[in-house]
């Protein structure tokens, strides 16, 4: 469990900034450094253990389903780098709170580098492979932030962006790759992973699932071509870049290689990818770090460069170069994390990092130029000091590798190449700063830092000369547990500074004297490379990304055109190609249902059916013809229910065609009388072909339902009505009782529909013309006396007949819909007959509380049935007797019907109301005696 | 009480909407009183139904005591329980956000919204074929009402889109509900299973008909290519509540998906078994890969939320196609964490677009935010989870789902999901960046946000934290629920008595 303890303090450690930033920086600092240091406490007491040969292992089930556990281990490599990650983050701490200005947001600073920290240890900790890919972008996240810390700048924020993008495209491309190894072991456990090496290489798979795993490693170690975003990441403050853009994060790809390199390495393809890929960004890093001017890009492409030569040597992957590739790891974090931090001293003392502002700062800065001469010594190779060790069992390795076969000499003589630009760069670096004279001065002058900042880079030089000058004590320990963790066991080495006198010291020596003059000759290189446009990857990448952002904006422009009439005409086209491939399934249209016989009135009927529906499309451009014959095809509907034997039907949809037609008009008065002509010939035949063809598909699968006999579930209304529903009128029993919950559902909408109408209208400004079509004026004829009197003397009358409508509603056609909907017509006529106002003066009632009333009466009644443990709607009846009144029958159903009475009438006048308010505050004044609209239009 | 209590989702909200809604005006504080309590009360019901299903037995309530087949039933197992509590825990976000000010923007607003919660409770109780369709009904009218909630140009024309289009989708529903019961003879589900592992092979191609038109439908509801144009520029419009409440309605299209066809065309349907799959499955992938393309393309932040919203309707729907336990797990996961986040999400564009002044949510330099660090912070960890990226919710649920996906249907999913998270991570971090760190010079305008903006955004957010922590036992639950939807036997046999099976014809 004390490993657990490791990554969660960290993790605690992200609250530490937060809450202590208010007690200055001194506080801040010294808590946030606290938990660290107890974790990297507990990291070296796991060390006796580890010598014994045991890896410490912890695991807690998360998510078994995924196969992702909270596992974490301590091996060997888990070591090195967390040793690396805890210690140099100490460092870290204590130089950034020198470092930040004091009026910077040092508590945020510290939470995301935390947050950083923490993933890295979970990175490199993690015993399962997808908690490592969680921790993996987590630090792709956590960099995001940090690079993006000083977010005023236009730089720093397009760095971040571009870094998590790429970086976030290879996480997500090691998650494909990391399934498919999980995938092919069967397990995500890292034991088990690492085990199964033969099984892994000889699935098909394995070159798919190898290039996605390398392609997440290359992009977060910066290998080429991904290389492109950590120079740009540079414009994160400098603890930043020291930490993770030298030390710490882009060595997680190279973690990661080395991690699965049992597992997945040790392939022809491995070999030809990995040191070819780490081959040529070795050589691009060295080149740039030569040519740039801006310290910190120097210091950049050269970790690039380094970060390519570990490749390599992973790539290789015999077992002297997976020690050197690890030794190199511990070496190259040293130096360079030393020279980051100078770096960010000197800019922090000059006010500049451009080389040209810079120079003879060993007057001012002795210190320094000391401690940065040492840890540039050990970048370049030079003997006594740590990268020389590692440099030379590079050269070492690359002499006898068998990679190329007979083109053996080509890796080497690259590799002293890349040696030559290290040494030139490395010596550039000092010379230009600390002693070739300064062209102008730089913005602040120089002296000596705080000695506290400096002591991070104390530190790590003191490392770097020790393990120069003594490395068998001092690196031994670590790498082999670090070897044996890669290797599986132990490895028989021997670190010394002098080997004899052999090829690898050749290539050493040449490459330190080569480099010294090509140094010499600096500025013929620099006027070589000026021959090349400099390529601003932070701009291609930006413009890169504006191209794709337009081209999709393109598409998405073209696709939503904002047609309604397009995404109709894909929403009946999607349909009838559904509904097509149905019928075609179907052997013959017709069933063996025998036909009715067809008679005069039928025809004549269907005539005027098919007539008042193409005449409708045809007559669409005049609203007012148009809809009137829309109504033929509702009265003839209406008929047609009628004919068929269904009056309950007939009747509703005489009285929802009535109230319809009218709403029409009353909106009809808001639109053109007549609409453009905007259809092209080519979209009227395409709407024609659509909307012909749907009602085809239609009508077929009509005609193929109708003609084949059917065994429903509709007999058991038919013999339930009136046991089980006390009514004759099965209709209505459906609606009432043996569904009433549809209805509940529906009257529900229809309450809906008028508040939404209301809603709709509530705050609309409407043109309202004055005159119809032809520029006449509405007629003067406010009131017409005829319509008022006998709507008047029609209103108690209609009440009645739809008060008896409804109480027949149980047993014969009727119902508590029909008698609503002939009620709202009686009252609709008043309020054409009298307008608007006069009709609400006297109709003294919101028509809102009047539907919802309705809904109400409905679910009080369905709730009544609770009260006699009986499930919501459940209904009752029964036969009573009074003595005047006869026998008759009593159901609850009836109540319900009352309820879908008064939400009939309630939401219909809503909407009729609003309309009709609509038209009377906002008139066109100019017009004389103007009305109620609609009604009065061509009657 | 608790034989009454799979009702109570559609009962509660209806009352609740009655009381709020039988006069227009009244005092705003006690209907958010009224309308705050009916959700808790609603999130209590569902997480009693959550544990009653999760048992396993499945139930239902047959109304006015008319039993299966013949009655409309509603039916509760652990998908209807999940999604009436998934409705309930983001309502609750939804209208306490609301209660901060935007319902005063227009009439009846807590009204709407309970009976919008009941539209979308109904849609997922129902075991009823047209009982479905009253419920869609309900909910689309009381969806467009709301959509319209304070006005303006926007909205009435992108209401005007989701209204026809939707009632249009609403006549095809009738349309393929009368195909289905003319060829099949019944309504309910569980009866319709049966008899169409029993029917005639004469009439195998009406009912074809009738289920893949009803597939067009559902298709319209969950907003799948090439039905879902109408919707960015609704979500976009819509008031933020509305639009986070919304979140849920695209989710009832892919339940329907989810409850139709593995229950009448699973393996027993013979010819006509997952005659929705190939569609479902195709048309889902071009809708990740085309809703990707509109995430890079936005230049709005509301508009870029409903494009990822979109993103996760293509992800879901993969998920549907492929149609094995496994995937079916890892889209329940995927479809909590989708809706959660993305109701979140657009609540918290609407704080950001109110302390941006002018710039709105429009992803243009703008002025700092009085709140930017909270609402970064927001922000951040919304966009981590919604673009996928660990270590929150929305990581687990991808990796889920890669993981369920077969060896043949990896190579088209997993390219194309991938490509979606980093679009959205491109997309987000742009629009990150612009938002928070690149802002005019300048004071802040004074917007203070209240704290109910705050609880409404983060408990919805919170959910994302929760789904990782907890997802052990989160996958446990769905991973039952989808081998109860692949024994649809079970269903059925408890719905109609092994005796009364079939026993119609």
């Amino acid at each position: 469990m004390t490993l657990l303890w490791i990554p969660l303090l960290t993790l605690l450690g992200v609250l530490v900034p937060v809450f202590t930033e208010r007690y200055g920086r001194g506080v801040l600092s010294l808590a946030t450094a606290t938990l660290p240091a107890v974790a990297l406490a507990l990291t070296l007491l796991q060390i006796p253990t580890l010598l014994e040969g045991d890896i410490p292992r912890v695991s807690l089930a998360w998510l078994p389903e995924l196969g992702l556990d909270l596992a974490f281990r301590l091996d060997g490599l888990s070591l090195l780098f967390a040793l690396l990650i805890l210690g140099i983050g100490l460092l870290i701490i204590l130089y950034a709170a020198f470092y930040l200005s004091a009026e910077e947001a040092s508590g945020r600073f510290f939470a995301y580098l935390m947050l950083f920290m923490t993933a890295m240890v979970g990175i490199v900790m993690a015993d399962n492979l997808l908690l490592l890919w969680l921790f993996w972008e987590l630090t792709s996240l956590s960099s995001f932030l940090l690079i993006g810390f000083w977010s005023h700048s236009s730089e720093a924020r397009k760095g971040a962006r571009m870094a998590m993008t790429v970086t976030g495209a290879g996480g997500l491309a090691l998650l494909a790759g990391l399934l498919l190894l999980g995938d092919m072991v069967g397990s995500f456990d890292l034991g088990v992973v690492l085990e199964s090496g033969d099984a892994i290489r000889a699935d098909s798979r394995y070159p798919l699932m190898l290039v996605l795993v390398l392609l997440g490693a290359f992009t977060k170690s910066a290998q080429f071509p991904f290389q492109f975003w950590l120079p740009h990441a540079m414009s994160a403050p400098t603890p930043v870049s020291a930490y993770l853009h030298s030390a710490t994060m882009v060595k997680a790809g190279i973690f990661l290689m080395a991690r699965l390199h049992p597992a997945i390495g040790d392939t022809a393809l491995w070999g030809w990818i990995v040191t070819l890929t780490g081959m040529a960004t070795f050589l691009y890093g060295a080149w740039f770090a030569l040519i740039k001017t801006d310290l910190k890009a120097i210091l950049a492409f050269s970790t690039v460069s380094h970060l390519g030569l570990i490749t390599v040597l992973l790539g290789v992957g015999s077992p002297m170069a997976i020690l050197a590739a690890l030794f190199h790891i511990i070496n190259h974090a040293t130096f360079k994390g030393s020279l980051f931090m100078s770096a960010g001293i000197i800019d922090h003392e000059t006010g500049t990092r451009e080389l040209s502002k810079l120079g003879g700062l060993r007057k001012a800065m002795p210190v320094t130029a000391v401690l940065v001469s040492l840890a540039a010594a050990a970048m370049a190779g030079v003997p006594l000091l740590n990268g020389f060790l590692s440099k030379e069992m590079f050269f070492t390795e690359l002499l006898d590798t068998p990679l190329l076969g007979g083109l053996g000499w080509l890796l080497p003589t690259l590799a002293t190449l890349g040696g030559i630009l290290s040494v030139a760069y490395s010596l550039r670096l000092v010379h230009a700063v600390f002693f070739k004279p300064a062209k102008e001065s730089p913005p602040k002058s120089p002296h000596e830092p705080p000695h506290l900042m400096r002591l991070p880079v104390e530190l790590l030089v003191t490392v770097c000369v020790l393990v120069g000058i003594i490395p068998a004590v001092l690196a031994t320990g670590l790498l082999d547990l670090a070897t044996r963790a890669v290797l599986g066991e132990a490895l028989e080495f021997h670190l010394a500074i002098w080997h004899g006198f052999n090829v690898p010291l050749l290539m050493s020596v040449l490459a330190l004297a080569i480099g010294i003059l090509v140094y010499a000759m600096h500025s013929h290189i620099r006027r070589l490379a000026r021959q090349f446009a400099p390529v601003d990857a932070r701009r291609s990448f930006e413009q890169g990304t504006q191209t794709l952002v337009a081209a999709t904006q393109a598409i998405t422009l073209r696709l939503e055109n904002g047609s309604l009439q397009r995404y109709m005409s894909l929403l009946l086209g999607a349909s009838l190609l559904l509904a097509t491939l149905g019928l075609l399934d179907l052997p013959t249209l017709a069933g063996d249902k025998p036909s009715q016989p067809l008679d005069g009135v039928l025809i004549l009927g269907a005539a005027l059916l098919i007539f008042g529906a193409v005449g409708t499309a045809v007559t669409h451009r005049y609203r007012l013809i148009s809809l009137l014959m829309l109504s033929v095809v509702g009265l003839l509907v209406s008929l047609t229910f009628a004919r068929f034997s269904a009056p309950d039907l007939a009747l509703t949809q005489l009285s929802v065609e009535v109230v319809t037609m009218i709403l029409l008009m009353l909106a009809l008065f808001f639109l053109p009388q007549k609409t453009p002509r905007e259809s092209t010939a080519k979209r009227n035949i395409r709407d024609l072909l659509l909307a012909g063809s749907l009602g085809m598909v239609v009508a077929s699968l009509n005609y193929a339902v109708l003609t084949r006999d059917m065994s429903s579930i509709a007999h058991f209304f038919m013999e339930n009505s009136i046991p089980g529903g006390g009514g004759h009128n099965v209709v209505n029993v459906i609606l009432v009782d043996f569904r009433g919950f549809d209805t509940l559902g529906e009257i529900t909408v229809l309450a809906l529909a008028g508040l939404a109408i209301f809603k709709l209208l509530n705050r609309l400004r409407l043109f309202m013309p004055h005159s119809d079509g032809e520029g006449r004026l509405w007629s003067p004829d406010r009131y017409p006396m005829i319509l008022t009197s006998v709507s008047q003397a029609l209103l108690p009358l209609a009440l009645l007949v739809s008060a008896f409508i409804f109480l027949r509603g149980h047993n014969q056609p009727g119902g508590g819909f029909i008698a609503g909907l002939i009620a709202a017509v009686a009252l609709i006529l008043v309020y054409m007959a009298r307008g608007v106002e006069w009709a609400q003066s006297r109709l003294d009632f919101q028509y809102q509380p009047v539907a919802i009333a309705g809904v109400a009466v409905a679910t009080l009644t369905g709730l009544g049935s609770w009260a006699f443990g009986r499930p919501f709607l459940t209904s009752a009846f029964g036969h009573f007797h009074l003595p005047i009144l006869g026998d008759f029958e009593l159901a609850t159903a009836m109540l319900f019907d009352l309820g879908v009475f008064l939400a009939v009438v309630g939401a219909t006048l809503m909407i009729l109301a609003n309309l009709g308010k609509l038209t009377t505050p906002h008139r066109p004044s100019k017009e004389p005696a103007t009305t109620t609209p609609g009604k009065e239009k061509k009657s | 009480m608790s034989q009454h209590l799979i009702v109570l989702p559609i009962l509660l909200p209806l009352l609740a909407g009655l009381v709020l809604l039988h006069k227009r005006s009244g005092v705003t504080r006690t209907k958010r009183i009224i309308s705050v309590a009916a959700t808790v009360g609603l999130l209590a019901i569902a997480i009693a139904l959550v544990i009653e299903a999760a048992s396993g037995e499945i139930t239902y309530y047959a109304l006015g005591d008319w039993q299966p087949p013949f009655g409309i039933v509603l039916v509760l197992d652990r998908l209807s329980a999940l999604m009436i509590l998934l409705t309930s825990i983001l309502a609750v976000g939804s209208v306490v956000f609301a209660s901060a000010g935007d319902d005063e923007q227009g009439s009846n607003f807590h009204g709407l919204i309970q009976w919008q919660l009941m539209g979308i409770n109904g849609a997922f109780l129902t075991g009823d074929l047209f009982n479905l369709f009253v419920f869609f009904e309900v909910l689309l009218l009381a969806s467009y009402a709301l959509l319209m909630h304070g006005g303006g140009k926007a909205r009435i024309l992108a209401g005007l889109h989701y209204v026809v289009l939707n009632l249009a989708g609403s006549a095809l529903f009738l349309i393929a509900v009368g195909v289905l019961y003319g060829a099949t003879g019944t309504l309910n589900m569980a009866d319709m299973a049966v008899r169409v592992a029993e029917l005639d092979p004469e009439r195998a191609g009406l009912v074809r008909a009738g289920a893949l038109l009803l597939l067009v439908v559902f298709g319209l509801k969950a907003a799948i290519l090439p039905l879902y144009f109408w919707l960015p520029r609704a979500y976009a419009a819509a008031p933020a509540p509305v639009a986070a409440l919304f979140a849920i309605m695209t989710k009832v299209g892919v339940y329907a998906i989810l409850r139709v066809y593995p229950l009448i065309f699973g393996d027993h349907a013979g010819p006509l078994a997952a005659l929705d799959q190939p569609w479902v499955w195709w048309m889902a992938l071009v809708t990740l890969a085309v809703a990707s393309i509109g995430v890079l393309a936005a230049r709005d932040l509301r508009l870029l939320v409903a494009y990822l919203l979109l993103v996760s309707i293509g992800t879901l729907l993969a998920g549907v196609g492929l149609r094995n336990t496994a995937a079916t797990s890892a889209l329940l996961y995927y479809l909590l964490h989708t809706t959660l986040v993305t109701g979140g999400l657009f609540l918290l564009c609407e704080m950001i677009g109110v302390q941006r002044g002018k710039a709105g949510t429009r992803l243009v330099k703008g002025r700092p935010l009085q709140n930017g660090g909270w609402l970064g912070i927001l922000f951040f960890l919304g966009a981590v989870t919604v673009a996928g990226l660990p270590p929150l919710s929305g990581a687990i649920g991808k990796v889920l789902l890669m993981q369920a996906t077969p060896h043949a249907q990896q190579p088209w999913l997993w390219p194309l999901l991938l490509a979606s998270g980093l679009t959205s991570l491109i997309a987000l971090s742009r629009a990150g960046s612009t938002l928070f760190w690149r802002s005019h010079e300048g004071e802040p305008t004074h917007a203070p946000l209240t704290k109910r903006h705050w609880f409404g955004v983060g408990w919805l957010m919170a959910a994302s934290p929760l789904m990782v922590i907890l997802a052990g036992p989160i996958t446990d639950y769905t991973r039952a629920t989808a081998e109860q939807l692949a024994h649809p036997e079970r269903l059925v046999r408890s719905l109609l008595e092994p005796d009364e099976t079939g026993g119609e014809s």
